[in-house]
């Protein structure tokens, strides 16, 4: 656990939070002030928080976001797996794996070059269009492939930046023990890769929990959509903020834990290198 | 007498421009030890990551058992499994076990069951009197216990030849004897080894051979006791010269 702080640093503690709830209460009363006072806020309220329209529009919006979260996941799961699958090809050194690397490359920079949207609408409304036999015509199941095949781009970036991090002595030292280069990298390199770069993948998730809600323009029934459908039905924004409340609850505790498991590992770093 | 374990012949590499070894021959027979000496830099380390296959050379041979291993169409991993080498930076598996670290090999490149694997490890940690740190992780050890670690980790799928680069030179100098005495119980035990050192009293000890390195050259090779009271060269007199100043011989 924590080491107990001197009594004087305690009182320099307690001091400093009450510094910083004091300043916090001002800045926050002042902008609620200048926004409740304007003349626009009734109107505004009415049409963005209107506690009848957020009971109103909740439990389809609730509903819509729950398919958020289960894209969310399924997407996650499958973007860390293949991405770690690209990074490891690209990592491979030699003349003979020239080919798999070339392709790895290619496709890291053409799909990081597409705008995520683009994507999400090519493949959504795109596969489905050429009707071939065997392939899904779902567009949840192109949007959500959409943001597979774009986030393993960036997030291949984030382990390759791990495995490079790993000393050069690491992969010396496996290959002087017989393992071969795939080996060298499952069992040395990238274990040890994976650990330097997890504040980074923690990072991708709070950006992929948001982006999920994209495939809204694919027209699947997601919180966005139904938020959506909500406001094209009774002209009121209120079910926006809902869908604003629902992402919110998610991305800020896993935003807060990434700062939490970010700061943690520094100190362990730091403990393990006096 | 039989032929050498290890051949080496008209080795030369370079990096970019930068000539590291020049026209190196050398011979190591079975049961031998020969210890590199020389200022750092003049290729003692480079050599011995050649003859692992982890630096290719540009030209010459290397050969061990008379067959030569540098050729194309050898697989450098199965050349790798005849020889152990230790690094001056001991480079353990950090987020390993220490018997992990040890059994990795056997297990994955050997095909070694992991209890067999793990019965010899801990035979050989015993061996070593580090039996009681096996099932702890590397950084809580003191650098001598990692590096009697590393060395068991090569010796742990039974090399024919041990590779030692500069194994002592990151210890604290009140360490480096525990690794030295292993390196003499494995001499003691007939394993064929080639050191680089920078340990002059210590190869004059264990060595069969001394060879002085410079500027990627062997300028000098002979028995330790000749080479260090009756150098030829005057580049070596000037190196020994230097090192007896230092207080190291």
């Amino acid at each position: 656990m924590w080491p107990r702080l001197p009594p004087r640093a305690r009182e320099e503690g307690s001091r400093a939070a009450l510094i910083a709830a004091g300043s916090t209460i001002i800045v926050v009363g002042l902008i609620l002030w200048i926004i409740l006072t304007s003349e626009a806020w009734p109107a505004v309220q009415k049409q963005f928080f209107s506690w009848f329209h957020f009971k109103e529009s909740f439990p389809d919006v609730l509903r819509g976001f729950w398919l958020d979260v289960k894209m969310f996941i399924v997407a996650e799961i499958l973007i860390l797996s293949f991405a770690l699958v690209l990074a490891m090809i690209r990592s491979l050194r030699g003349p003979a794996f020239f080919p798999l690397r070339a392709i790895v490359v290619t496709y890291i920079d053409i799909i990081r070059g597409i705008p995520m949207l683009l994507l999400i609408l090519l493949l959504g409304f795109g596969v489905p269009a050429l009707q071939l036999q065997g392939v899904p015509t779902s567009r949840l199941f192109w949007g959500v492939a959409a943001l597979v095949i774009s986030y393993s781009a960036y997030t291949a970036e984030v382990y390759r930046a791990g495995i490079e991090s790993v000393h050069e002595s690491q992969r010396m030292s496996a290959r002087s023990i017989g393992l071969t280069q795939v080996q060298a990298l499952r069992f040395v390199i990238v274990p040890q890769a994976i650990r330097n770069v997890i504040p980074a993948l923690l990072n991708g998730f709070v950006s992929l929990q948001k982006d999920v809600a994209l495939v809204f323009v694919l027209g699947v029934r997601e919180g966005l959509r139904e938020a959506d459908i909500y406001n094209a039905r009774t002209f009121n924004y209120t079910s926006y903020v809902v869908a604003a409340v629902l992402f919110l609850l998610i991305s800020v505790p896993v935003a807060r834990f990434t700062d939490w498991y970010t700061e943690r590992d520094r100190r362990r770093r730091q403990a393990m290198s006096t | 007498m039989s032929s050498p374990k290890l051949e080496i012949k008209d080795v030369s590499k370079a990096f970019d421009e930068k000539v590291v070894l020049e026209n190196v021959d050398l011979e190591v027979n079975l049961h031998d030890v020969v210890c590199l000496i020389g200022s750092s830099g003049s290729g003692k380390s480079t050599l011995l990551k050649c003859i692992n296959l982890l630096v290719p050379i540009d030209g010459g041979d290397i050969v061990l058992d008379g067959q030569a291993i540098t050729d194309a169409g050898v697989n450098p991993n199965q050349v790798r499994q005849r020889m152990g080498i230790v690094f001056q930076a001991f480079n353990l598996f950090p987020h390993m076990k220490v018997i992990d670290n040890i059994t990795l090999g056997p297990r994955k490149v050997h095909g070694v069951g992991q209890e067999e694997a793990e019965e010899t490890a801990r035979t050989l940690l015993g061996q070593f009197g580090l039996l009681d740190k096996a099932d702890e992780y590397p950084d809580r050890l003191s650098g001598g216990q990692q590096q009697r670690v590393a060395i068991v980790r090569a010796l742990a799928h039974e090399p024919e030849l041990m590779l030692l680069d500069e194994v002592t030179s990151a210890l604290d100098p009140e360490l480096i004897a525990e690794v030295l005495n292993v390196i003499r119980d494995l001499k003691a035990s007939g394993m064929t080894m080639l050191i680089a050192t920078h340990e002059m009293g210590f190869a004059r000890d264990v060595a069969d051979q001394v060879c002085f390195l410079d500027a990627g050259r062997i300028l000098e090779q002979a028995p330790p006791d000749q080479l260090f009271s009756e150098p030829e060269q005057q580049r070596t007199r000037q190196f020994l010269q230097r090192i007896v100043e230092a207080g190291r011989l």
